[in-house]
């Protein structure tokens, strides 16, 4: 490995990170927000709307996200839809992302026992104050891991963007080894990049999952 | 829209065999995922601490490399490294063996560590040896847990295996790619029609999957 070449590569990998990072993040933010959406509209069993939520989930969950990229990116201009890379990779994200995040959450609230919600009433608590302040804590203690999960996976997708030339990580490494021929090295700084970004989100996932597990069980942590 | 090009000559047709290959090449990184997958998680229920620390490591880098890195690494820097060419096909199967093999560790070693305590105790208690309470006790209760979460990873190799076009392997968005080159002149609109083709071939082939695993994963437990 040529330690000259590396310290060359770096500003151009460090910029190709920060798009990533930047993308990868707008997309996970996408995909909470379309996944609380969805996620309330199949838990109060909204009528149409439920059964649209339940086809995109089911749609864009046995879908790879390449292929959504490429139906969105090259696809959709035919019916005058046209989007930079950029928006398309975050865009994608949030769709895919969505689909996971609404199942994650909707089953989190159908884990909470029913009891629940029947003390809450029998407490006299109104229906919106039961939900927001019994039902969703909890559900969100049950959900942590598999957003935390989720969060990963999506981060860990962004890798495909290079298919609709954005110029990400992956993009970046294969311009280089196709240029220049110093394979080692770009994947080298492919790799060290990749866990820079995703090592601190590993890292910070198990913290926040042991303190849920702690706050709902009491501190107990031997796996119930 | 552009969908008259699919079933122009013998587009369909190819489409499907791209699909082929690419379901092809799941099958075969699932079975050795499945199979490898057991032994390892097996070996990770020990307490050894080196094998303890070896496993976290290796789930680990599958937890936070993305798929497409691992096939990279495989693919050009194994043969830059060692002097020889290895196929993108076997590059692909290398990968997801690996990526698959740590999954279903993971849902074996969850599984096994699941079973309380007690089991293994009773069936020392009754003068089974350790294999003897792996085939008659354990494996026969976690395998009705294993089962959906095994076909659910199925479903994750497919989705994966769309990786493998990024390495030159002509799959199914290749061929689409491949026929709306073809048809520029004819049809300027078929990269709609055929990337929904294309998105519908794979969810029709996940789908039922994902749907059995459901079925099973609610009537078993």
């Amino acid at each position: 490995m040529d330690t000259g070449v590396i310290t060359s590569y770096i500003p151009i990998f460090a910029k190709a990170f920060l798009l990533t990072l930047k993308i990868g993040w707008i997309g996970v933010a996408l995909a909470f927000v379309t996944g609380i959406a969805g996620a309330f509209t199949l838990y109060f069993k909204i009528p149409l709307l439920s059964a649209a939520v339940k086809c995109y989930v089911e749609l864009f969950r046995n879908t790879p996200l390449l292929v959504q990229l490429f139906f969105i990116y090259y696809g959709l201009p035919v019916l005058g839809f046209k989007i930079s890379a950029e928006v398309c990779g975050a865009v994608g994200l949030g769709l895919l992302g969505g689909s996971y995040m609404t199942e994650s959450i909707r089953s989190g609230l159908d884990a909470v026992p029913k009891i629940q919600m029947e003390s809450a009433a029998s407490l006299g608590l109104s229906r919106s104050q039961t939900f927001m302040s019994v039902i969703l804590p909890q559900a969100f203690t049950i959900s942590v891991p598999g957003l935390v999960a989720n969060v990963i996976f999506l981060l860990k997708e962004t890798s495909v963007f290079s298919a609709i030339s954005l110029m990400d990580l992956m993009f970046t490494a294969k311009d280089l080894i196709g240029l220049y021929y110093n394979t080692t090295e770009s994947l080298f700084l492919l790799v060290l990049f990749y866990i820079a970004m995703l090592l601190p989100v590993s890292f910070a996932g198990s913290v926040i999952e042991k303190k849920m597990r702690s706050k709902m069980f009491g501190g107990r942590d031997d796996g119930i | 829209m552009g969908f008259e090009v699919i079933f122009k000559g013998k587009n369909f047709i190819r489409l499907l065999e791209g699909l082929g290959v690419a379901l092809k090449i799941s099958l075969v990184s699932v079975i050795i995922s499945i199979v490898l997958g057991m032994i390892v998680g097996m070996i990770m229920t020990l307490k050894n601490p080196v094998i303890r620390a070896v496993s976290r490591i290796y789930l680990e880098i599958v937890r936070i490399m993305p798929q497409m890195v691992l096939l990279f690494i495989v693919f050009f820097g194994f043969t830059k490294m060692t002097g020889r060419n290895i196929s993108a096909e076997l590059s692909s199967v290398i990968v997801f063996s690996f990526w698959g093999t740590a999954e279903m560790a993971d849902l074996v070693r969850g599984c096994l560590t699941s079973i309380p305590k007690i089991q293994y105790e009773s069936s020392k208690a009754l003068g089974l040896s350790r294999l003897q309470t792996y085939v008659y006790v354990i494996i026969p209760q976690i395998i009705r847990r294993l089962i959906p979460l095994s076909i659910n990873l199925i479903t994750r190799m497919i989705k994966t295996t769309s990786l493998i076009m990024m390495i030159g392997i002509v799959e199914v968005l290749k061929v689409g790619q491949q026929i709306i080159e073809a048809n520029r002149k004819s049809s300027p609109h078929a990269a709609f029609g055929v990337f929904a083709v294309v998105f519908l071939l794979y969810f029709l082939a996940c789908w039922p999957i994902s749907r059995l695993a459901g079925y099973l994963e609610r009537k078993w437990t």
